[in-house]
């Protein structure tokens, strides 16, 4: 509430900058804008960023840090009884007291001490908001007198501006940056704890999958174990389907688009895979569950086989269909890259349309298409609603296309769904997975990138 | 070398076999690509018409009329079970004993009483009258008059008992039953119950979502992508950015769900299942198309547009907002709605950040719990009852309807203000 009423303040106290800024410049040099250093509205823009950024500048630490800030500051005036225990017991109490706090039931008779810490919490809060309300009006006013001030004929408003811009500008270019910052750190360090608990070889060549600890220490396989290889075969297996369908018929459909449909019949055909490319994964994951799945079944049934109600076919069929536009507007791309004269010097001596295709286009957009291909397989790889719909979650040692198995992606949704503990190596198993997911990814995608790249400067 | 040989070698029976080899396979390869282009084709059109045919029955509900009287006594006991029973079992005179009323019980929706007493709240003159109302059916009795349960099954294989068949067959007799337009599919949340279940609240999340996504993502995208195309100095650097953004790009959608697990649950404290976190996953995650779909339209315009403004006095700053960005906004307009017709379909990282939740309620803020459109499909679509099944294929059309509704306007901006220079 008071956040809002802040930004609307601030915006209305930069409108406001702004005209006086910029009435205040055309006033200082009486009317003859020639005068001035800068255009006035730059003098507009100079008081208005002085009253809006420091204010949202706090804003921002503010709205980063207070929920940490005032937790601290609840905790510490806590019992030692409640605060004095492992990193565990103090992640609990930090979730009953802002469940108390938002009105979530928590299930069991809270504490005293800590519902009195919950509604600390929540006055601390509100008066962290009330402050922040005061002290971003005080900031931004008196940014807005100080700026006001110094207007002059003589003030280098525009560079003043426009070298904040600048920094605003490459800040935002820095987001990237931290994303990927952000996703390495946060599956590095989940991981790590994961290994502290589980030994990465352990995890990397083990060949019995299942995640479920025990709810005590004494019962029967209580330790879980946490052998990704059925996953990874598993993954392996449907990415298998998937490019057995998806390569050959991306690779045709762009071929017959590029070399052999006629301009007409392009304009129907192009749609028709970006409609495909367009479908959310979720529709593709409903398909595969409801209609590939039985169809499959039935199918293998009549002909005597026994097929799994969740067998790898159906959903590898399904994601093969749905990588197919991805494919072939790749494979589209590197042949139409390859030059004309190339095709013109193979019809000269007599090839016909196909035999030109296959012994000189193909061969000169090789590269280009197998990065196409290893782009198609990480995001088969990547792929987490298909399956998670259609495939199955027992980890299966096979490599019988209709059995069950489970994947990496699926293993990582199903393990982190629902209300868990955060640091059972349970839910941290995922953060192990997703960082195997992440770089096994992310060398597919260099290593394509870089081919692509390269191929492309070749005829250009 | 005679010129008659190498003739005859021309027209010889070998030349002439191979060259029909050659045509054959040259038929063969074109047809391979038609195959190819067909199976795509026939893939989306089973697709399509699958979820077509499963759906556009959950567009209809069926309901069943009652004539109830508003007892003064009963309303004030808030007793509105007892009066909604009381008038099915008028409607089917046939059934006397307990146990055939029992199973009657099961032919209204659960929430019919809520109904009846929403409409009593809202005009107290009604009680002591007697009112004709139409109330939800049980989905089963829906998926019933939708021909979806059929009535030659043996009993004990059908999810529908002989008795409640007779009771409908007496219902319909007497025109007490009938098929509407599904409304609360529009304007209700989730519920147990398909019958009362709706896709509003996902909608409403949804929305939120995006909003979220698009105030950060599209002003952070585009200011990237200037930044990138127009000012920064080619060096290593912003050689690191550029492979930063492309990689990016193909990370997993599911990596951006962890990223927002750990780092805007686990260490920033937000809320879960929030509309606001959802926002923020799926603006780092649609940044990187902006980027590079800005980067094609500033890149489109040409130099000599930036050469003219520089050249009567213009700032580098001004010649970029006040001419290259202008010219460049349809085509970052387009990759903009393409990239947010992205976010609105994905599902894998609102699973990670709890968006995956049982939400009643139609979600009022930013910070509320909520759901989006592709959750709301994966957790009918896990849901037992047929009727949701229906209900999965008509939300998979409605948030079809929005994306092809984005990707319209995309194309339609592209068409209108495509400029070739």
């Amino acid at each position: 509430m008071q956040l809002t009423v802040l930004l609307i303040v601030l915006a209305l106290l930069t409108v406001i900058g702004y005209q006086m800024g910029r009435s205040r410049a055309v006033a200082s040099v009486g009317g003859r804008i020639v005068e001035l250093h800068s255009v006035p509205s730059y003098h507009g823009f100079y008081v208005a960023l002085w009253a809006g950024l420091p204010a949202l500048l706090l804003f921002a630490f503010w709205g980063a840090s207070e929920g940490w800030l005032v937790m601290q500051m609840v905790l510490s005036g806590l019992p030692d009884r409640l605060v004095n225990g492992d990193a565990q017991s103090l992640g609990l109490l930090r979730a009953d007291i802002l469940n108390l706090a938002h009105g979530v039931a928590t299930g069991r008779e809270p504490d005293p001490e800590v519902v009195a810490a919950a509604e600390r919490y929540l006055r601390l809060h509100a008066l962290g908001d009330w402050s922040l309300l005061v002290i971003g009006c005080c900031i931004a006013i008196a940014g807005l007198i100080y700026a006001r001030g110094r207007i002059d004929p003589d003030l280098r408003a525009r560079n003043r501006v426009e070298r904040t811009v600048n920094i605003a500008l490459v800040i935002c270019s820095l987001v990237a940056i931290l994303t990927t910052i952000g996703i390495v750190l946060s599956l590095l360090f989940e991981a790590i704890r994961f290994f502290a608990v589980v030994n990465p070889l352990e995890f990397l060549f083990g060949t019995h999958w299942s995640p479920q600890m025990a709810m005590r220490a004494d019962q029967v396989g209580s330790s879980g174990s946490f052998g990704a290889i059925p996953l990874f075969a598993g993954t392996l297996l449907i990415t298998g389907i998937a490019m057995a369908v998806a390569v050959p018929v991306g690779l045709m459909a762009a071929i017959f688009m590029s070399e052999y449909a006629s301009p007409g019949l392009r304009t129907w055909l192009k749609p028709i895979l970006e409609v495909l490319a367009g479908i959310p994964t979720v529709v593709y994951g409903f398909f595969a569950a409801l209609t590939m799945a039985p169809f499959v079944r039935d199918v293998g049934n009549s002909l005597g086989l026994s097929v799994s109600s969740e067998s790898a076919l159906a959903a590898g069929f399904v994601m093969g269909v749905m990588i197919i536009p991805f494919v072939s507007s790749l494979s589209d791309d590197v042949i139409n890259a390859v030059p004309q004269s190339l095709r013109d010097g193979s019809y000269g001596l007599g090839a016909t349309k196909s035999e030109t295709i296959r012994l000189v286009v193909l061969p000169a957009a090789l590269p280009g298409i197998v990065a196409a291909i290893m782009l198609a397989v990480s995001r088969a790889i990547g792929e987490t609603m298909i399956v998670t719909m259609a495939a199955g979650l027992t980890a299966n040692l096979t490599a019988n296309p209709l059995d069950a198995v489970t994947t990496v992606t699926t293993q990582i949704a199903t393990l982190l769904v629902g209300d868990q503990e955060f640091d059972s190596p349970k839910t941290l198993s995922a953060f192990g997975l997703g960082l195997v997911l992440f770089v096994v990814t992310l060398t597919l995608n260099m290593v394509a990138l870089r081919v692509v790249q390269k191929y492309r400067e070749k005829y250009d | 070398m005679s010129v008659a040989v190498t003739k005859s070698r021309y027209q010889s029976e070998e030349f002439s076999a191979r060259l029909r080899r050659r045509y054959a396979a040259e038929r063969r390869f074109r047809i391979a690509g038609m195959v190819a282009v067909g199976i795509a084709s026939l893939m989306l059109v089973v697709l399509l018409g699958s979820i077509v045919s499963k759906g556009y029955t959950a567009f209809w509900q069926a309901q069943i009329r009652l004539e109830v009287t508003l007892d003064k006594q009963q309303v004030e006991e808030r007793n509105y079970t007892a009066i909604v029973r009381q008038a099915l079992y008028a409607q089917v005179p046939a059934a006397t004993d307990r146990a055939t009323r029992r199973s009657l019980n099961d032919l209204l929706s659960s929430g019919a009483p809520y109904e009846l007493e929403a409409m009593v709240n809202a005009n107290p003159s009604l009680v002591g009258t007697t009112q004709t109302v139409w109330v939800r059916a049980d989905d089963e009795i829906d998926q019933f008059m939708k021909g979806f349960i059929r009535r030659d099954v043996p009993e004990s294989e059908r999810r529908l008992n002989d008795v409640k068949i007779a009771a409908i067959d007496a219902l319909v007799a007497n025109g007490s039953i009938r098929s509407t337009f599904n409304t609360t599919l529009f304007t209700a949340g989730d519920s147990r119950e398909p019958e009362q279940a709706g896709i509003l609240g996902a909608v409403v999340g949804s929305a939120l979502t995006l909003v979220v996504t698009m105030l950060l993502s599209v002003p952070i995208g585009i200011a990237a992508a200037v930044y990138l195309e127009e000012f920064a100095p080619k060096n290593r650097w912003t050689d690191l950015i550029e492979v930063n953004i492309n990689n990016l790009a193909a990370v997993p959608s599911i990596i951006f769900g962890l990223l927002g697990l750990a780092v805007f649950l686990g260490f920033f404290g937000l809320p879960r299942s929030a509309p606001l976190v959802g926002g923020l996953v799926m603006a780092l995650m649609t940044l990187p198309v902006i980027i590079i779909a800005s980067r094609v339209a500033l890149k489109a315009v040409p130099p000599s547009i930036r050469e003219a403004a520089l050249g009567v006095g213009a700032s580098p700053l001004q010649t970029v907002t006040h001419h290259v960005l202008p010219l460049a906004l349809p085509g970052i307009l387009t990759g903009t709605i393409i990239g947010m017709a992205r976010a609105l379909g994905e599902t894998a990282p609102l699973l990670m950040i709890g968006m995956v939740a049982f939400i009643v309620d139609i979600p009022g803020g930013l910070t509320d719990s909520a759901t989006a459109i592709p959750v709301q499909i994966y957790m009918w679509a896990d849901s037992p009852e047929r009727a949701f099944t229906e209900r999965t294929s008509a939300a998979i059309l409605i948030l079809l309807a929005f994306l092809i509704l984005m990707n319209g306007l995309a194309v339609f901006l592209r068409k209108k203000f495509e400029r070739r220079w």
